[in-house]
This record gives structure tokens, C-alpha cells and sequence, in this order.
């Protein structure tokens, strides 16, 4: 199966800034990522880690400075049926099926290169199609909201904290699965306190902590 | 933008900056209340003493001079706050924020005037202090709309969040206000009781006008000189850690 | 996938965790009778003066109950991060929040419908104006949910938002109150209903058009 994203992406940020309650979170921010790039946020909690992936999603306002999806303006672009999001909130709902949050995921996106069945089958979550997610463990959640990463097709992945409440297995998974996807020509960004391994893996790291 | 002339677009955003919004309102303020003591003294002495008596109402009526100007203000500064908000949502104008929110207290306050003046002139006309009259209610109604707008900012801990939120609502208020004057007329003419006097509109005699007009734009200038003030201290709270704020503290300290 | 399935899927997914949770249905048709079933007893049971208030009532307490159901519109969503999905979608935001307003409608009004007239023959409604009562429940209870979905927006982000929506809503509620119990009334007593039922469809049509755009854009704000 060839899920790899031939026409070249980049996602580039210039001279951002975030105030929060009145504290320079961080000013002057810039970086570039090209296809097959990793980009890994460090430091201290409340450095403005979160912040700063709530702006790159559009979901807050940067208080100063541009981002640009393939050279074009963030608004103007097809930067949002190119990303995804998992973030502290799972987007998964508790009463539904693990196949009707799929399925949910699915119409709100475009559909990837893999079919339901093989994604579930991807994050060791096979023959749970029907469980209800309520019934499933904070790991198997876990998985369920990465698995939207896999059945949508997306070149930008972006993750806070992926590896949260989740078991050794389970991290191994993830990262395969990133380096998978880096190695097809995708991109990620993500918060992480877990030292990351991605061998032979373009990762450009930046330090929220030095960027007052 | 190439409609608009250049050195609008630039005053413009000169006076968009909190620094010289607040310079501004300094240099203005002194003139807006000297303007407001000279209409309102001349409003009130028409009103008071030089306007003939009614030969209804006698000398009840000359609550209207409160009144009247109190409930234009009403909705004037309503729609002022919905202005602010669409300039805020559109231009993204922090100033526009700032004049909305503080324009909403002010608004709420000329709306509870109008309400117990009007309440107040209803005694003697009704023989009861509150009537189900359409002005009174709507009124009302507006009253609501402005302790909305008040509490929403209230209750959002994030400022700027805040401000997007009442400037949301501020104009899915003035889309509604005519909605409801409306409605609540039609109500009225519908529910009217047959023993209540309708406060119709007399034709008001020159001498009672003029001190009238003279009260409606000085009150005008009060909301200008109030506004401003409460902006001033909104715009110092909201920039505490610029730079300008902070030579300005010292400076007076 | 295209936006008319996305639109469909969002209205079919809210139906199932509606019918799954069950009590978001339930609270406000048992709200709603509980309040009718309080004015006889405060007022006092005079079936002449019940049958003047019964529009009154009837629409009074559709409006309360409406309001209190507004909070599930968006509140799982934004509790459990689908929210944040939603705003990330491809889709126009405006299309997805009417989806899910219908569905807020399919939940909370149509139950009202049903109930609705039940309760006018207990408070002694006119026959004859039932018939209206229906027609203005159908028209009306949209535009219920329709301008709730804005005050909710507004309000999802906060801890505490009950109190304030009541005052943020229920003020744009007015014009809807006035004219659906006005016809209610003047049908009762055999009048025609024909301007107050064409500005019912007026409002309603215009609050489908207009009130996603505010509430679209208060998500926005609340999701930050």
C-alpha cells in the first residue's frame, strides 16, 4: 500500500508570540517543517507548550506573528483537511461504539489509506468494533483517539502528549506508527516528556523554555 | 481599503492604540465637560423654570427632560456597543473592546433612569407605579439585554475571550432589539387595558422642546465623558505590563 | 467525505447518544409538565381562568423547559474534546452547528409536540384552537433551539453558565412568546391567526439562516 504524500508540504511559523495572563509565554517564534520533519516541543510544564499547539490548531489566537501551510496563509489554505489533532481530550465518545466514533471521525475528514477494519487491526484494537468506548481501559482509549490519525488522510499530525496513560507496548506502537508516517512523507509535531525515539528521523526540537 | 483616504486610515490607527486613545481622552475630557455643564445647566433652566406648565400633567411632566433623553440613550448606546463589536470581530481593534465594555454599565444605568423616571411620571398619570405600557416594557427588556452583555463579560476569566464573547452578543442584540420593540407593541395593542391611559405623544409646544434637545445632547456628552473614563482605567488594567503604563505610574508617583 | 453525509452523520450520532443517555430526552417533556401541572395549583383551579392563562402557560413552560434542555447541546462536545474535532473539520463550522441544532430540535422540541396538547386539555384549551397550538409548537420550538444554540456557545466554556444563559436567552425568547401564545389565544376565542403565524415563519426562517453564524463563531471563542 503506497500512503506516502508526493507533492511537497511545509508548515511554517514566523515570529509568534502568546501572552497569557499578561506573562510572555513565548515571542519571536519561528520554525519551518518540510515533509519527512518531526518537530518536538521541550520544556517545563506551563512553558506554553499546550499553548502553542492550541495556536498552531486555530483554536487561539496568536498574539503576534503569521503561520503559512505550503506558503499560504493558514485561513487560505487546505491546511485543515490536511492536519489532525489529539490533544488532553480524547474527542471519542463515551456512549458510542468504537466503530460509530470512527465512522464520525471519518465524515468529518477525508478517508486515508486505510480502511476501518485494518486501522483497529494497526492500533491492537481488533474485534473491538462494537464495545461501547466506556468500556474500554484509559490505554485502549488511548489508541482509539490515535486510530483517527490513521483512518483519515492527513499530513500534518499534531499530538500533546501522546504517550500519556499509556503502557510500554503501547509507546512502542506509537512510535512506529510516527515513524511510519514520517517515513511516507508526513510531518509531526508533538509535546512530549517521554524521551522520543524516531531512528533515522529528521527532529527538530525546540525549547519553549528559552524562548522568553 | 484604497475607498478610504490615507491619512483617515492613519488617524484611524493612531487613535487605535491604547496609548493614544488615553492621551487622547485626556486631552478631550476637560472640553466634553465643560460642553456637558453648559448644555445641561441651559437644558435644565429651559426645563425647569422657562418651559410653560402643562395644563394636564402641571408640573409632573418635567420629569420627561430626565426621561426622555435617559431612554434615547438607552438604545443609543446600545447600538454604539453593537458598532464597537462589529469593528472588534472584524478589525480585530482592541479600543473597540474597550469602548464596548465600557459603554455597557452606562447603558444599563441611562435604561434604569428611563425605568424609574418613567415609573416615577406614571404615578400621577396611572395612579400606579408600574404600568404594562409598551415603552416601559421594552424598556425593560432592554435592561435585560445590557445585565446580559455585563455578566457574560463578568463571568469569562479570560479577558480577551471575554471581549469576543460580548461583542458577539451585542450584536445578536441589536439584530433582536427591533424584533422585540416590535413584538412587544403589537402585544400592547393587543392586551391593553380599558382603564389605562396610553401615554401618547403630545404635541410638545416649542418651549418645552428646545430645553428637551438641549438635555438630550448634553446628556450625550455625559455618556462621553463617563465612557471615556471608565475606558481609561479599562485600557490601564488591560495594558499593566506595557511599557507606557509603566512610565506613566512613575511619572505620577 | 462530502458535508451533506458529515451533516447527516452529526445529526445521526446526536440521535444515538440522545436515545443511548435516554434522560436528556426524558427531563425536559417530565420539566415541562411539572411546571404546567404548578399553575393550577398556584393560582388557583378556576377552569375560566385557566383556560385565559392556558396559552400562556403552555408557552411559558415550553420556553423554560427548551432552555434548561440548551446545556446538552454542546456541553459533552466540549467536555470530551469532539468539539475541538468539529472546529478542525474541513467543513464550514456554520453547517455542522445547525446539524446539531436540528438534532437538539429532534430531542427536545418534537417531544414538546406530543405533550403539548394534552396538556391544553387539561387546562381547558378551546378544541378549536389546538389545531394552532401544534402549528405554532412546529414553527416556534425550532427557533427555541435555533437562538438557544447561541447563548449556549456563548456560555459552554463556563464552569457555571446556568444562570447566565437564562439571561442571555430568554430576553431574545420574547417576540417568539408574544406571537406563538397570541395565536393560541386568539384561536381559542375563534379569530384568525394568519399574521401571527407569518411572523412566526418570518422568525423561524430567519433564525435558520442567521443564528449558526453567532453561534459558529462564539464555539470559536468558547473552544480557546
Amino acid at each position: 500500500m503506497d500512503s506516502s504524500f508526493s507533492d511537497s508540504r511545509s508548515f511554517e511559523a514566523t515570529n509568534l508570540s502568546c501572552i497569557r495572563d499578561d506573562r510572555i509565554l513565548f515571542e519571536g517564534l519561528n520554525f519551518k517543517l518540510n515533509n519527512h520533519q518531526v518537530l518536538l516541543l521541550e520544556g517545563k510544564n506551563g512553558c506554553g507548550k499546550t499553548s502553542l499547539l492550541r495556536i498552531i490548531c486555530g483554536f487561539r489566537e496568536q498574539d503576534e506573528g503569521e503561520m503559512f501551510w505550503c506558503d499560504t496563509a493558514l485561513k487560505e489554505s487546505e491546511y485543515y483537511s490536511e492536519m489532525a489533532y489529539v490533544g488532553h481530550l480524547d474527542g471519542v465518545k463515551q456512549e458510542l461504539t468504537v466503530l460509530e466514533n470512527l465512522k464520525m471521525s471519518l465524515a468529518l475528514s477525508r478517508p486515508g489509506d486505510y480502511s476501518i477494519e485494518q486501522v483497529l487491526d494497526k492500533v491492537h484494537l481488533a474485534g473491538y468494533d462494537d464495545s461501547l468506548v466506556q468500556s474500554l481501559s484509559a490505554g485502549q482509549k488511548r489508541r482509539l483517539s490515535l486510530a483517527r490519525l490513521l483512518i483519515t488522510k492527513n499530513s500534518l499530525w499534531i499530538l500533546d502528549e501522546p504517550f500519556t496513560s499509556i503502557d510500554k507496548q503501547g509507546i512502542k506502537l506509537i512510535e512506529s506508527l510516527m515513524h511510519e508516517h514520517v517515513s511516507n512523507g508526513g510531518m509531526i509535531i508533538l509535546t512530549s516528556h517521554h524521551d522520543l525515539v524516531l531512528h533515522e528521523a529528521d527532529v527538530q526540537k525546540i525549547d519553549l523554555s528559552a524562548c522568553h | 481599503m484604497s475607498i478610504i483616504p490615507a491619512p483617515i486610515v492613519r488617524f484611524y490607527h493612531r487613535t487605535a492604540s491604547p496609548p493614544h486613545f488615553y492621551s487622547l481622552a485626556n486631552k478631550l475630557l476637560p472640553w466634553l465637560v465643560g460642553i456637558f455643564i453648559l448644555l445641561a445647566g441651559a437644558g435644565l433652566y429651559g426645563g425647569l423654570y422657562l418651559a410653560p406648565t402643562d395644563y394636564q400633567q402641571g408640573d409632573s411632566y418635567r420629569i420627561i427632560y430626565i426621561h426622555v433623553p435617559a431612554a434615547w440613550m438607552s438604545l443609543f448606546i446600545y447600538v454604539i456597543m453593537a458598532v464597537m463589536g462589529a469593528i472588534s470581530l472584524i478589525w480585530r481593534m482592541k479600543i473597540a473592546d474597550v469602548v464596548l465594555i465600557s459603554s455597557a454599565p452606562i447603558g444599563a444605568s441611562f435604561t434604569f433612569i428611563a425605568l424609574v423616571t418613567g415609573s416615577l411620571w406614571g404615578k400621577p398619570m396611572w395612579g400606579t407605579w408600574w404600568v404594562w405600557d409598551a415603552r416601559l416594557t421594552s424598556e425593560l427588556i432592554l435592561l435585560f439585554l445590557y445585565l446580559g452583555v455585563i455578566s457574560l463579560y463578568g463571568a469569562i476569566e479570560d479577558k480577551r475571550t471575554a471581549s469576543r464573547a460580548v461583542a458577539i452578543l451585542a450584536l445578536v442584540g441589536v439584530v433582536n432589539i427591533p424584533i422585540i420593540h416590535y413584538s412587544v407593541q403589537w402585544w400592547n395593542t393587543l392586551h391593553q387595558g380599558p382603564t389605562v391611559a396610553k401615554m401618547d405623544k403630545p404635541s410638545i409646544h416649542i418651549d418645552m422642546l428646545i430645553p428637551l434637545l438641549l438635555m438630550a445632547t448634553a446628556f450625550k456628552f455625559y455618556y462621553a465623558i463617563a465612557m471615556l473614563q471608565v475606558a481609561k482605567v479599562e485600557i490601564l488594567k488591560r495594558e499593566q505590563n506595557m511599557q507606557w503604563v509603566k512610565k506613566l505610574v512613575e511619572t505620577k508617583a | 467525505m462530502s458535508l451533506v453525509s458529515a451533516f447527516f452523520a452529526i445529526i445521526r450520532r446526536d440521535l444515538i447518544l440522545a436515545f443511548r443517555r435516554r434522560a436528556e430526552i426524558a427531563n425536559p417533556i417530565f420539566f415541562f409538565i411539572i411546571v404546567v401541572t404548578l399553575f393550577p395549583l398556584g393560582v388557583g383551579a378556576n377552569p375560566k381562568l385557566l383556560q385565559a392563562m392556558a396559552p400562556g402557560i403552555i408557552w411559558v413552560s415550553a420556553l423554560l423547559a427548551v432552555m434548561l434542555s440548551l446545556d446538552s447541546l454542546f456541553r459533552s462536545d466540549f467536555d470530551d474534546g469532539s468539539l475541538e474535532q468539529m472546529l478542525l473539520s474541513s467543513h464550514p463550522l456554520t453547517v455542522l452547528v445547525f446539524a446539531k441544532i436540528i438534532a437538539h430540535w429532534m430531542v427536545t422540541g418534537l417531544p414538546l409536540l406530543v405533550v403539548a396538547p394534552l396538556l391544553a386539555i387539561f387546562l381547558g384549551l378551546p378544541e378549536q384552537a389546538l389545531g394552532t397550538l401544534l402549528l405554532t409548537l412546529v414553527l416556534a420550538t425550532p427557533v427555541l433551539s435555533l437562538i438557544g444554540s447561541i447563548g449556549v456557545s456563548l456560555t459552554v466554556g463556563l464552569r457555571r453558565g446556568g444562570m447566565i444563559i437564562s439571561l442571555l436567552v430568554l430576553p431574545l425568547y420574547i417576540p417568539v412568546l408574544i406571537f406563538a401564545s397570541n395565536a393560541v389565544e386568539m384561536a381559542g376565542n375563534g379569530l384568525a391567526v394568519d399574521a401571527q403565524i407569518n411572523i412566526l415563519i418570518a422568525i423561524f426562517f430567519m433564525s435558520a439562516v442567521l443564528a449558526p453564524l453567532p453561534a459558529a463563531a462564539a464555539l470559536k471563542m468558547s473552544v480557546n
